[in-house]
This record gives structure tokens, C-alpha cells and sequence, in this order.
């Protein structure tokens, strides 16, 4: 979406399955943060029973649980809109269940493989243990994000295709295989820090906030960057 | 209560000595220490210890240990209640309160929510009372869903009668795992953890509250017998009698509890409107809801853990002139992971004073800021009232909501107020 005189539309999918835990202010801050730049926005919540529009700028996946990560795969796959969506050149944040099922495979919690959606090279399966506690990870210095931070909780573990490319690079926590965190292809990206990741990272929310509208005017440093500093001063510790 | 066998009596008295020692050195309550040392001499005592009695276990995500302390007052009618009064919630803390009063033939037991299927097993407790179940500090706690299918299977097995909340979809479902159940209209005001069917997964159809259903599976709320009319500030019981509520305790949440304590009261056979009459006594549960009056102020203390409790928070402030402090920390017991402040809704504060504490106060910060919330931060209570009264110098009242440590940080610096 290049032309700002329309607005940018942001598309959460299954805020019904996928909300475990703060995964509504990865929507609220990348609204505020075109609004804050001029730029309006148009928010749309598809619940898991609608429909997955294709003509969206920016698509959020958030965080749930076993069960419903499993049903969202399958709704997700059965209506066939997001892998649409991305044809058109729509943006994917997932997070968390999210990026597991945005991937070829994931694991059910017997480690079955299931079949995801495939838009990005990744496959996910079961670790031996549960991944919790802050991350600190550098992202691809060819995205221009610098370090970031969050929270993860998940038992999961991904490999990366060759089609993919790691998000980053751990400093500390578990990530994909406690090397690497999270996943991108094109415009298509995935990342274990589960809940407010764009609140706590606003360069991560800018990125795909670039990559539809292209140069942003840059906004001054607020309570996001300050956020961002203190996690990263305590995680580091 | 019959006898105990000689090791289970050994293990009690141990267990009620180190509690002892440790209220005597003033390190804790004793609830968790004594029975500790009790379940080391005895692992099956907690069943030993309910032989004979009748007990109510009370689980939920919000309001347990209030709702606990409501059913016990009631069921003081007949007498003394062994109960965990202070909150020590798991196995230790049960054996700890049935040993120290063992004469007591009902009991009323606040459970952990993962704890529940245990305990239910090693009890056979005469009644389970479910009120709620969202989301709650998951950077440690079970998955909802897995939980309430334990709490369902765990249901299965036993002879117990449930009472809980029929609004709550996964609460029902799990409550229909066991032989009988009274269902009881307790409202649900966070819902964002209950838009799918626990049997199947459909998203449920909710277009009127309180009902739901499922368009693909057809699970549907239970027919309720007790439900609350919150406009009226009236419980209404099975023979349809009105009975006026007017509970010292503020908002829906506690006349949600009341009505659940009502419903299992009437289970041991006391008329709801003796028990609303005993439940008007209490005013505060281990501090919550308790008022201070410092510099001339009267601070109101809300205790808050999740999502679901802010928003209930949310709704028992006073007037927009009240101000109100909101406080965050994020040790081990609130959850090391703050993300829930982002699914609560902050708008509803946009006309009133804020305030941010606790350790976590920038987390807070941000998110006040993107829901278009202005607020002030600040270190300590005292510093905010120095501040509204150098303004203000009438302001007579202050709210406050915090999580678990924060809470207690405030607390203790108002002396432990109960």
C-alpha cells in the first residue's frame, strides 16, 4: 500500500484461538504508531468462524494454546485466504502458536507433525522443555531493527528452510533452537517473543510498517524506547 | 471426626509445632511450613484428615479466598469451620488447616487450581465450587483448557456434588463432568478466554448474556437455579424469593461470590437469607478490599493478579473525582511476565487522576499511553497523597489496584492491615 490516501489495513486473525496474552497490543501499537505519523489505519478482527479477507496490508497472529492452535491450522487452511493474502503482497506478523502454524509443519503436543500453512520455510516440532524467561536477540542487520527483546513461553522448537532466513541471532533464551529466534521469508515473519513484541520493540513495529508504506518520518523517543531500554539493561543483568 | 491412626497424629502435631515456630518467629503464617512437615511423616493424612467431615472446595482463577471466607462465615452457624483462611491454597496448607481444628465436622478449603484434581481425590469432599477460570500468569500456570479437562475428569470420579458458575462456558464444562451439580447464574465479565466450545472447538454463539452455546456441537449452558440481579443488588434463589444483598464487600465479583456462597450454604442446609445476613459482616478478606486512612486520606486497597480481575477492578472505582494508583510488579508470585497488562481495556480511566508504581511502572506507562490514558508516575503511595493534597487539599479518597507483591508491599506498609 503505497497510496496513504487509503487506509492501512491491519487484520488480526483469530483473535478468538490466537490471544493467549497481550497479543492485542502488537495490533494497538502498530495503529498508534502510523496514526502517529499520519498515516490512517483500519483494523479488522476476523473471528475463526469469518472469512480471512486477502486484500489486507499488515496480517497479526497471536500466541494460544494446543488445542486451539490446532483448530486455527485447520481453519486456517480449509478457507485458504491468508495464503491469498500473501500472493497479494500482504505483510504477516505470527507469533508465538502463530509462527508454528504459518510454517510447513508443526507438532501437536504428542510431536505429531500437522500441516501449517505454509507461507515460510519453517518447521516446528516439540523441544524436551519449556522455553520461558526473557530474550534478548540481534535481528538481521540487513532489516535495520538492531536488538530486541521479549518474552517467550513455548515448548516448540523450528528449523529454518532454505527458503527462510533466521530473524536473529540469540544473546540470551531458547528461540528456535538456542541459536536463533524466529523466522522471515519476503514479508513474512515469525517470532517466539510471544504477546506485546512490537510494544516492547517500536524498530520491530516500523519495519512492517515499512515495508507497506514505505519511509517513515521518524517519531521521538517515547515510553516505547524506554520501555525497550530498561528490559534490555534488566535482561542483561 | 473419627480417630486418626497414630503416624497420621504424629504428623499433625509435628506439622502444627513448626507452624507454630513460625508464626513465634515471626517468618510466616505457619499454613505452608506445617504441612510440609506433616506430608513428609504422613503422605495420605490429607485423606485421613477429611474422613468424616464435610467439606467445600473452593477453586477458581478470581475470588477464592474471598468466596472461601464467605461459605466458612455462613457455615459458622453451626459451629467451627476448618478452613485456610490465610490463603494457603495447596496441599500443605489443607493439612494444615484441618489439623488445627479437627473437631470441626465441616471444613471449607480454598484449592489451587492445578492442585484441584488431587486434592478432590484425597478428599472426596460433599462439594466443589467452581466460579471462574481465565487467563493467570502463564508464565507458570497450566494451560485453562487442559485444566478444566483435568478438573472435568478428576469430577468423574467421585460422588461430589459441584456448585459453579453455569456463565463461564469452560467452568460448566468442566462442571458437567460431575454426577450432580447446582448451577448458579454468576455472570462473567472477562470473556475474552471463552469464545470456544471446550467440547469441540466452534466458536460459541453468545449473542445474549448470560447464555451460550455451541452451533456446532450443541454444548449449552446448564438451566441455572441461583442467579444475581447486580442492577437490583439482589440474589435470587431457587424458590424465586428476592433476597436484598447489600454486602459490605464492593461490586459484581463479590455478589457473584456471595451468590456461590449462598447456593453451597444452602447445600449444608442454611436458608440464603441467614447466610446473606452473616456475609454483611465481612468487610475486608486478608486485606482486600480493606481501607487505610493515612494524612487524612482513605486509601482503598484492590487486590488484582490478571486480566480478568483489573477489569473487575475497573468496575468498582469510585466517582471519576476518586483518584487512582495502579501498581505492577512481576516476582515470581504475580508472574515474571507483564504481556496481560496489554488485554485489559484502560479507556474506561481516560476522565480520572492516574497514577503508576511498582517495579514494572514503565510497562504500565506505555501502556496507558497507547490507550490514550494521561498519568503520572510515581514511587510510593505517601508521595502520591503529598502531591493530590498540596493541590487538592480536600481530597478525601484514593483507590488503588495492585498485583500480588505490590499489594503486599503496600500492605505492609500500612502495618499488614487485614
Amino acid at each position: 500500500m503505497t497510496d496513504t490516501s487509503s487506509a492501512l489495513r491491519i487484520v488480526w486473525i483469530y483473535p478468538d484461538l490466537l490471544s493467549t496474552y497481550g497479543d492485542q497490543g502488537n495490533v494497538l501499537i502498530l495503529k498508534r504508531r502510523a496514526e502517529l505519523r499520519g498515516i490512517p489505519t483500519e483494523v479488522v478482527h476476523v473471528h475463526s468462524s469469518d472469512p480471512v479477507p486477502q486484500h489486507g496490508d499488515i496480517y497479526l497472529l497471536g500466541g494460544g494454546e494446543d488445542r486451539p492452535q490446532i483448530l486455527a491450522a485447520e481453519r486456517l487452511r480449509a478457507d485458504g485466504g491468508l495464503a491469498g493474502a500473501v500472493r497479494n503482497g500482504g505483510c504477516v506478523f505470527a507469533v508465538c502458536a502463530g509462527y508454528q502454524i504459518i510454517g510447513e509443519t508443526y507438532g501437536d503436543d504428542d510431536s505429531n507433525p500437522l500441516p501449517g500453512v505454509g507461507i515460510i520455510d519453517i518447521r516446528s516440532g516439540r523441544g524436551e522443555t519449556r522455553a520461558v524467561g526473557e530474550i534478548v536477540a540481534d535481528v538481521d542487520p540487513g532489516l535495520g531493527v538492531g536488538r530486541i527483546t521479549g518474552f517467550e513461553n513455548h515448548q516448540g522448537r523450528t528449523a529454518i528452510g532454505p527458503s527462510a532466513r533466521p530473524l536473529s541471532t540469540l544473546v540470551r533464551g531458547i528461540g528456535n533452537d538456542d541459536r536463533t529466534e524466529g523466522a522471515y521469508q519476503g514479508q513474512v515473519l515469525g517470532t517466539y517473543l510471544h504477546g506485546p513484541a512490537l510494544p516492547r520493540n517500536p524498530q520491530l513495529a516500523d519495519l512492517l510498517l515499512r515495508w507497506r508504506v514505505g519511509q517513515l518520518n521518524p517519531l521521538p523517543p517515547a515510553w516505547g524506547e524506554r520501555l525497550h531500554d530498561e528490559r534490555l539493561a534488566a535482561a542483561l543483568r | 471426626m473419627s480417630e486418626l491412626p497414630l503416624r497420621a497424629q504424629l504428623a499433625s502435631v509435628l506439622g502444627r509445632s513448626a507452624a507454630g515456630l513460625s508464626r513465634a518467629t515471626g517468618r510466616g503464617d505457619g499454613s505452608v511450613i506445617g504441612g510440609r512437615v506433616a506430608l513428609k511423616v504422613a503422605p495420605d493424612l490429607l485423606g485421613e484428615l477429611s474422613r468424616g467431615r464435610r467439606l467445600a472446595l473452593v477453586s477458581a482463577t478470581n475470588g477464592k479466598t474471598t468466596t472461601t471466607r464467605l461459605i466458612a462465615q455462613a457455615l459458622r452457624e453451626f459451629g467451627g469451620v476448618a478452613t485456610n483462611e490465610y490463603g494457603a491454597n495447596m496441599p500443605t496448607g489443607h493439612i494444615t488447616a484441618l489439623s488445627s481444628d479437627k473437631s470441626a465436622v465441616n471444613g471449607v478449603l480454598e484449592v489451587d487450581e492445578k492442585y484441584l484434581p488431587q486434592v478432590i481425590e484425597a478428599t472426596q469432599p460433599a462439594f466443589v465450587v467452581l466460579m471462574n477460570l481465565s487467563r493467570d500468569q502463564m508464565d507458570r500456570a497450566s494451560e485453562i483448557n487442559l485444566l478444566a479437562k483435568k478438573w472435568r475428569t478428576a469430577l468423574g470420579k467421585t460422588n461430589t456434588h459441584v456448585i459453579a458458575n453455569a456463565d463461564d462456558p469452560l467452568v460448566a464444562w468442566a462442571g458437567l463432568g460431575a454426577p450432580n451439580a447446582t448451577w448458579v447464574s454468576a455472570g462473567q465479565r472477562w470473556k475474552e478466554d471463552s469464545w470456544c466450545c471446550p467440547e469441540c472447538g466452534g466458536h460459541l454463539k453468545r449473542d445474549t448474556d448470560p447464555y451460550w452455546e455451541c452451533p456446532e456441537c450443541g454444548l449449552a449452558r446448564p438451566r441455572t437455579t441461583w442467579s444475581v440481579d447486580n442492577d437490583a443488588d439482589t440474589l435470587v434463589a431457587p424458590d424465586g424469593q428476592r433476597i436484598k444483598l447489600q454486602l459490605n464487600l464492593p461490586g459484581d465479583a463479590n455478589r457473584a461470590n456471595a451468590a456461590i456462597a449462598a447456593a453451597t450454604a444452602a447445600g449444608y442446609g442454611i436458608h440464603p437469607e441467614r447466610t446473606i445476613d452473616r456475609l454483611r459482616e465481612i468487610k475486608s478478606v486478608a486485606g482486600r478490599y480493606t481501607s487505610v486512612v493515612t494524612m487524612g486520606v482513605e486509601v482503598r486497597l484492590l487486590l488484582s493478579k490478571n486480566p480478568a480481575g483489573w477489569l473487575e477492578s475497573f468496575a468498582v472505582l469510585d466517582p471519576p473525582r476518586v483518584p487512582v494508583i495502579l501498581a505492577v510488579n512481576a516476582q515470581v508470585p504475580d508472574g515474571k511476565d507483564t504481556s496481560w497488562l496489554w488485554d485489559v481495556d484502560y479507556r474506561v480511566l481516560r476522565d480520572r487522576r492516574v497514577f503508576v508504581m511498582g517495579e514494572r511502572r514503565t510497562d504500565l506507562a506505555l501502556r496507558l499511553e497507547t490507550d490514550g490514558v494521561p498519568f503520572e508516575v510515581a514511587d510510593r503511595v505517601d508521595e502520591v497523597l503529598g502531591r493530590l493534597k498540596s493541590e487538592r487539599p480536600d481530597i478525601t479518597k484514593v483507590d488503588v489496584i495492585a498485583n500480588y507483591t505490590a499489594f503486599q508491599q503496600i500492605r505492609t506498609a500500612y502495618g499488614r492491615v487485614q
